[in-house]
């Protein structure tokens, strides 16, 4: 049985998904990037064959995404994860689409056709306003962890404007509305609208809309913020996390190049 | 697979005549500079060099000091310092790069060139607006240090159709500044001098013109990395007979490539227009990637912003009007999106590379929902890379990379 693996390095966490033939998804993982790609795309790769248990001595084929394709010394081939992401997206929701795919250190708009081809992309610019990382700052900032900023966010009695749109600034926004008053719960959700607010700025978004990401998979409320903001119901594949490596194991499994024992 | 391929940039072999041009003519500003004769005028890229070159006037280009400063990596040493006297990061590159190596007494003609100790002092400070204000400020700032006569024309800007009334303005200026720059250099000015250089620019100008368009034929003999080197004669020899020979050299080299189907890039897959400025610090990195991805960026409007088609020595003034106004940095959006259409159709492009230089809004047209408006009309992909001209503070190599990459493998799906 031949096996085709998507290893997605992210800023902040690789990603590793397993398939078969059949594309069905055996296994998968998801480890932190830490300050070493090659190690943290090596143990991506052993926890997702440990999930399928899959042994190491079986035919892999392998295929690198993300910030740290470059490091993945056992991939096969790279390609960006702007592709794969759009495979990915594709392969749950095979109709036209805009992605909406909130990273850890970048947002991305990738517009893909009836079928499957990639239309356009845009990236965040270099600040990471509205990405995970801004989450990660601001969290951290208020003192609350990461995990805890969906529920939070869920229970807020009301809305409040984040106007800044750098992180920088935004944090010193946030002071001015503690020294107000205002509960953490809706200072987080008006963090969570200005993510929504980053998104809205780089395209129109018109159409059926897919969200994926980390930050999707762990805040669903976001998500429903953004339907709420656009009058429409959104499209969140069941792992949003690793759309990126599902789809760079969709394209190892075409490629059916050469294969790592 | 996992590792970035090394790639060689074929080697122009006009390079080292290129060189000595370029050593000469610092020399000779430099010896000037030291003994007082001829006078130096500096001079915006473009300028009225050709009248200065009239008055007898050897010509200094800052905007050419700075795109060294940028190719150097030197100019994130500098821009700080001239942010810290007040000249904002968000400013042109250029200004802060210059100023702050004037200021820091650093060069990199030092390190090029043995004995130049700085940059020519100059006896006047010639601007032209239509660049953008930000040279006016820089020899602004340059004249109040050194105490030294600024002059210069202010432009019309964002011209659809050009009107007399646009040119009579350039030309009345021009004329005004006569009598100061005669006195000066010391010269008085001789009308069949001006026709004299500006015949030589024209030939320089068809010459460059020529020698871009060699880039039609596929695969293309040049990239637009290694043409915004070999620019360097057009911008600061223009007038200058050497020029003319060396654009000669070139275009001789360029055609042979042609006829023996020999492309910048090995295998040439796909054809792209650069819109903007060059990233100065990452011209050989992003040659190099451009090479790996088997993809020829062929085409710019940086690199065609010194065709001066009507100079025209039978009505000097008027003519020299015409082309500092023309260019496609004064014009309007209309304009340029024609501009670059005829572009992308007589190059046969396979799409668009916008450069959203952070310090340099006049050359970044991605602002304004160009790429946009000519993904729609043109139906070829446009990508926006942001970065700046000198800053490499404003440039994420691994996020303009990956845009890129993605950007080809769009090409390669459709």
């Amino acid at each position: 049985m031949n096996y085709f693996v998507g290893i997605d390095v992210g800023a902040s966490t690789t990603k590793a998904v397993i398939i078969d033939e059949k594309k069905e998804i055996f296994g998968y993982s998801v480890v932190n990037s830490g300050a070493d790609f090659k190690a943290a795309a090596e143990e991506a790769f052993k926890k997702s064959r440990e999930s399928a248990k899959r042994k190491a001595s079986n035919k892999y084929s392998v295929l690198a995404t993300g910030y740290g394709r470059r490091n993945v010394s056992f991939a096969n081939q790279t390609k960006t994860e702007i592709s794969c992401h759009a495979q990915g997206s594709f392969f749950h929701f095979p109709h036209a689409h805009t992605l909406i795919d909130i990273g850890g250190q970048d947002s991305k708009i990738i517009k893909v056709n009836d079928s499957g081809k990639r239309i356009g992309f845009k990236m965040n610019r270099k600040c990471a306003a509205g990405t995970g990382a801004f989450l990660e700052e601001i969290a951290n900032r208020l003192r609350v962890k990461i995990g805890e900023l969906n529920e939070l966010a869920k229970k807020a009695e009301r809305n409040i404007q984040i106007g800044s749109y750098c992180t920088v600034f935004t944090a010193t926004e946030l002071l001015t509305k503690i020294r107000e008053g205002i509960d953490v719960k809706e200072l987080i959700k008006g963090i969570f609208d200005s993510v929504v607010k980053r998104a809205l700025e780089m395209d129109p978004l018109d159409g059926n809309i897919v969200m994926t990401g980390g930050v999707v998979a762990y805040n669903p409320f976001l998500v429903k913020m953004f339907e709420e903001k656009l009058d429409r119901e959104i499209f969140v594949p069941p792992l949003p996390q690793l759309t990126g490596a599902i789809g760079a194991a969709l394209y190892a499994s075409e490629a059916k190049g050469d294969q790592n024992a | 697979m996992s590792e970035e391929k090394k790639v060689a940039i074929k080697k122009i072999q006009a390079t080292g005549l290129m060189r000595k041009l370029m050593a000469d003519y610092f020399y000779e500003l430099d010896k000037a500079s030291k003994e007082g004769s001829p006078k130096v005028a500096w001079c915006t890229s473009v300028g009225p060099a050709e009248l200065l070159l009239s008055l007898g006037f050897l010509v200094y280009y800052p905007e050419n000091h700075g795109a060294m400063l940028g190719a150097t990596r030197a100019a994130n040493n500098y821009i700080p310092v001239a942010n810290a006297i007040g000249y904002s990061p968000d400013i042109c590159s250029y200004l802060t790069s210059d100023v702050g190596a004037f200021i820091k007494k650093e060069t990199p003609l030092s390190l090029a060139y043995k004995g130049i100790e700085g940059v020519p002092k100059p006896d006047v400070l010639v601007y032209n607006t239509n660049q953008c204000r930000d040279v006016q400020e820089w020899f602004s700032w340059y004249s109040k240090e050194l105490k030294v006569p600024a002059m210069g024309i202010s432009t019309y800007r964002n011209i659809g159709k050009i009107e007399n009334y646009h040119l009579e303005s350039i030309v009345s200026q021009m004329k005004d500044m006569i009598p100061a720059l005669e006195e000066i250099s010391g010269q008085k000015f001789d009308i069949d001098k001006l026709r004299h250089f500006l015949s030589l620019s024209y030939e320089c100008t068809q010459l460059w013109k020529k020698i871009l368009e060699t880039n039609t034929a596929a695969p293309a003999p040049m990239s637009f990395f290694d043409a915004t080197i070999h620019m360097g004669p057009a911008v600061v020899l223009r007038g200058n007979p050497q020029a003319v020979g060396y654009y000669k050299v070139l275009l001789k080299e360029l055609e042979d490539r042609v006829a023996n189907k020999e492309g910048a890039v090995e295998g040439e897959r796909f054809r792209l227009y650069w819109e903007g400025m060059p990233i100065w610090g990452k011209l050989r990195a992003l040659a190099e990637f451009f090479i790996s991805l088997k993809t020829a960026v062929i085409a710019s409007t940086y690199c065609n912003s010194w065709v001066f088609e009507s100079f025209d020595p039978e009505d000097p003034f008027m003519s020299m009007a015409r082309a500092y106004t023309e260019i496609f940095i004064v014009r309007d959006e209309n304009f340029k999106e024609k501009y670059i259409e005829k572009v992308v159709n007589k190059y046969k492009l396979d799409g668009i590379l916008f450069h959203d230089a952070k310090t340099c809004p006049n050359n970044s047209n991605n602002r304004y929902g160009m790429p946009e408006r000519l993904e729609k009309k043109l139906n070829i992909p446009a990508l926006t890379i942001n970065g700046d001209l000198n800053d490499m503070r404003c440039y994420s190599e691994e996020q303009a990379k990956t845009n890129i990459e993605a950007f080809i493998e769009q090409l390669e799906a459709r």
